[in-house]
């Protein structure tokens, strides 16, 4: 049924969620450590298994997919509640700062990129 | 026509649904006319809500873009952090694990490095910009990590409230130039594959902007960008009140 990919992925987030803030509490901030990420990772680890009673139909996997297809509108939805002109107003300091750090961050992709690899293919041989 | 205004206000969530569909037709028409297919439909789209965001932050004179006009208030349910995270970790359905696992630790060590990175960048623009306490330039540095990490430290710091509107406004910068930048430069920083995606998120980190910028180059690659992402803000929120505060002051 539909409904079990739905409920599913609600479970992930909030258990993802509620891991995150526990971080964040532990280490004492005020903010969610991963959550997202580690909701990522249960969904990957829950739907992976392959138990013998256990297996999600097609119709629970499509109430997953319809969310994974719903992204790029939220996204475009969110872009359309950004403070745009808070941005714009918000003078040259941190106009400066803001694209000076974009502009660093993305000089170094490529570099961190290789890195990244060599790092695997290592883990690979070993 | 009130009667109208009033349907469409009260299923606000609806209206949403209805009015990113009408843009994103629009952006896949003008992505194909106009640029023959050069830069893609989801990218034309979401530059297109900016836009929005932007005449509608005029209009209103709020901070949610869009979302303040009445009209449009289901974009701030469509477009907020509660759908945008399930819709994220939905997108991890499928994901290659080989990847996450083979460039995690490379993935968890760019996260550090972003937040470092970007803090110093932020840090020695307030510097040039002639602010001399460390307060004020840990707060703005740490609003060139993402516009949360910016506020969380200014009021751990106890920065000034001006100090913390620029670094909330640094943040705001960086996210709306990762989500138009990421499709621009995506081939000349070869981010085309799981690893590339994985550092990017980490050394960008604004979720917003990370999920944007990804949606806009190549979907299947939210997943990677999305999950080392995720981890920026806290380890910001972490690092920038603490260590980095302390180190700004040791060099001052």
């Amino acid at each position: 049924m539909v409904i079990y990919g739905v409920a599913l992925l609600a479970f992930c987030l909030l258990a993802g969620s509620l891991a995150g803030d526990l971080i964040g509490q532990l280490l004492g901030i005020q903010a969610n450590v991963g959550g997202v990420g580690i909701a990522m990772l249960l969904l990957l680890f829950v739907t992976s298994l392959r138990a013998e009673r256990w297996q999600l139909s097609a119709a629970s996997q499509s109430g997953i997919l319809f969310w994974s297809a719903m992204y790029i509108p939220i996204v475009v939805a969110m872009a359309a509640k950004q403070n745009v002109v808070g941005a714009i107003e918000s003078g040259w300091l941190a106009l400066v700062a803001g694209v000076l750090a974009v502009v660093v961050s993305f000089a170094l992709i490529p570099l961190f990129t290789h890195l990244a690899r060599r790092a695997g293919q290592l883990e690979g041989e070993q | 026509m009130e009667t109208l205004a009033l349907t469409v206000t009260k299923n606000g969530l609806i209206s949403a649904f209805l009015l990113v569909g009408v843009v994103t037709a629009f952006s896949y028409w003008v992505s194909d006319k106009l640029s023959r297919g050069v830069i893609h439909g989801s990218a034309v789209a979401i530059a297109l809500g900016l836009l929005l965001a932007y005449f509608g932050g005029l209009y209103s004179g709020g901070n949610r873009g869009l979302a303040d006009i009445s009209l449009f208030s289901g974009v701030a349910l469509m477009g907020g952090a509660m759908l945008r995270d399930f819709a994220i970790v939905a997108t991890a359905f499928g994901a290659d694990t080989r990847a996450l696992r083979e460039a995690g630790w490379a993935g968890a060590a760019s996260v550090v490095i972003g937040v470092v990175l970007s803090f110093l960048v932020g840090a020695a623009v307030a510097l040039a910009f002639g602010y001399r306490d460390a307060v004020s330039i840990s707060t703005i540095g740490a609003g060139a990590a993402t516009y949360i990490v910016g506020p969380v430290t200014g009021t751990a710091l106890g920065a000034s409230s001006e100090v913390i509107a620029l670094s909330v406004g640094a943040g705001l910068v960086k996210s709306v130039l990762v989500m138009i930048g990421t499709p621009l430069v995506a081939k000349l920083i070869g981010l085309n594959n799981p690893y590339a995606a994985m550092v990017y998120g980490g050394l960008m980190g604004t979720t917003s902007g990370v999920a944007g910028g990804l949606a806009a180059t190549d979907p299947k690659l939210v997943p990677y960008g999305a999950m080392t992402a995720t981890f920026y803000t806290g380890v910001g929120c972490l690092l920038a009140p603490s260590l980095l505060f302390y180190l700004v002051r040791a060099v001052l």
